[in-house]
């Protein structure tokens, strides 16, 4: 951790001039970057320096910058969305890094992720998860009364303690199989912790693990590295409560 | 295309397979251990060879046992292997530069090589067969009798293969590398079937490692033993 203002860095950053690129790394080095500068705000800095000399700038993809809508996705010397525990890039800020310190940036690697330009990639093959069974039955008509539907504190805890997944694909990312397990562990683990999920638990979990095995993403090997990148902290507990889901819709 | 046979095929059924499998193939280890360490009771092998000759004598049952432990080996290899096929297809491009983030990740030496370490296992369990049951390395049968009943005496073949130097390391490598597997193996089978107390799974990492421990060193036990004493008494 830098106790500097500023301090210099070189990046070695992934360009890739779009999905048929072979794509190459190019080095830039920037001086002058302010520590509280957020990441993503150095990348800003970073480009704004490439458009003045004509340059075509980064892209990266990023939205809310407050860690919650899940866009940001940069693996950052080695880790997704950098070293930081339980922080998104968009959240990482720059006294984390050392004075003239090299740092990599690469985009998520995986064959569901196909890269579409330097470093955003393609994240549909989620949405196709989502479609196939994230979602719950409602009565359509009247809006029912808040806190109709009974439901425990420890059921409604748990449930958001899954709930809480952004979809940024870091765990895919991490993982050293691309495994998609910790996401769609989450989705089904949520709403089967819930009376809503109920209608169409069984059939859930057998249509969303079908469209993940469909995607190319590859086997959990129970690694835990999703775990300990997720920048909400997303425990394997998902990936565990997926299984016994989909064994017992299998038995049943 | 949500058959039984499909759910087997899935990244859940394969890690559910390979999971039990390796619970059984933990608790053979265990039951063979307890086999041989009836070599250090003093009595010259005759309990060693008491209990091979009863599993001698089971005739088809132990051909059965044998032919489920096969299904089990293969199995869990099949599935060890093709996990990491289709590694190498769901990311063809690697990271120039790839680190752990640490914390609650269970990415290891152990973790990590696991396709390596059950490779050699799988390699050294048909030399193993092969030296014990086939006799391939040394061809003597030894023959001994006890109240007047004669038998092999498979104590004296043991014996002499752990006084072979060469024999002793190899064995031991391949002993700690079963350790390696395991201390990743045993806690994950858990993981795969289904433990998600997040207050438990911790636990069940350390049990595994203990486990992966007491196996390692249970099995590294008589080799060494034998070599360091210059024979079983």
């Amino acid at each position: 951790m830098s106790t500097q203002d500023n301090i210099s860095v070189n990046l070695k950053v992934w360009r890739q001039d779009g999905p048929n690129d072979k794509g190459r790394f190019e080095d830039y080095s920037l001086k002058d970057v302010n520590t509280h500068m957020s990441f993503l705000e150095m990348l800003d800095v970073l480009n704004e320096n490439l458009m003045k000399e004509k340059k075509t700038p980064i892209e990266f993809d990023h939205d809310c910058r407050e860690g919650i809508c899940g866009s940001c996705n940069l693996v950052i010397n080695g880790i997704a969305h950098g070293p930081e525990a339980r922080t998104a890039a968009c959240q990482l800020h720059m006294r984390h890094f050392k004075d003239g310190e090299t740092i990599t940036i690469e985009p998520w690697r995986a064959t569901a992720f196909p890269v579409i330009k330097d470093l955003v990639v393609d994240r549909n093959a989620f949405d196709r998860i989502m479609s196939a069974g994230g979602y719950v039955t409602v009565a359509t008509g009247n809006a029912p009364d808040a806190n109709a539907l009974p439901i425990s504190k420890v059921h409604a805890d748990s449930a958001m303690d899954y709930a809480i997944c952004i979809g940024c694909g870091a765990c895919v990312a991490s993982c050293p199989n691309s495994s998609a397990a910790l996401f769609t562990g989450a989705k089904i683990a949520q709403l089967s912790k819930l009376p809503q999920g109920e209608p169409e638990r069984k059939q859930r979990v057998k249509s969303m693990v079908e469209q993940m095995e469909k995607e190319g993403f590859g086997d959990c090997s129970n690694f835990g590295e999703c775990e300990a990148v997720c920048p909400v902290g997303i425990s394997i507990s998902a990936i565990a409560t997926m299984r016994t889901e989909y064994v017992k819709a299998m038995f049943s | 295309m949500s058959s039984f046979a499909y759910a087997l095929q899935t990244t859940i059924g394969r890690k559910i397979l390979t999971g039990l499998t390796g619970i059984f193939l933990t608790l053979f280890l265990i039951a063979h251990l307890s086999g041989n360490l009836s070599l250090l009771i003093p009595d010259g092998g005759e309990a060693f060879n008491r209990y091979a000759e009863f599993l001698h004598d089971l005739g088809p049952l132990l051909w059965i046992a044998e032919i489920i432990l096969v299904i089990l080996f293969l199995t869990h290899a099949y599935i060890g292997i093709s996990i990491y096929l289709n590694k190498k297809k769901a990311r063809p491009v690697n990271y120039s530069y790839y680190k752990s983030q640490g914390g609650p990740s269970k990415q290891n030496f152990a973790s990590r090589s696991m396709l390596i370490s059950g490779s050699i296992i799988l390699l050294f369990v048909i030399l193993h067969v092969m030296h014990f049951k086939y006799h391939l390395f040394s061809p003597e049968t030894y023959m001994t009798s006890y109240d007047g009943q004669e038998m092999v005496d498979l104590a004296k073949h043991v014996e002499v293969a752990f006084l072979n130097p060469w024999i002793v390391a190899a064995y031991s490598f391949v002993m700690i590398l079963i350790g390696v597997h395991l201390k990743h193996g045993v806690w994950s089978a858990f993981i795969s079937l289904g433990a998600k107390n997040p207050k438990i799974t911790p636990v069940l990492y350390t049990v595994g490692g203990v486990v992966a421990i007491l196996l390692a060193a249970g099995f590294l036990l008589l080799p060494l033993y034998i070599y360091i004493n210059g024979g079983l008494s």
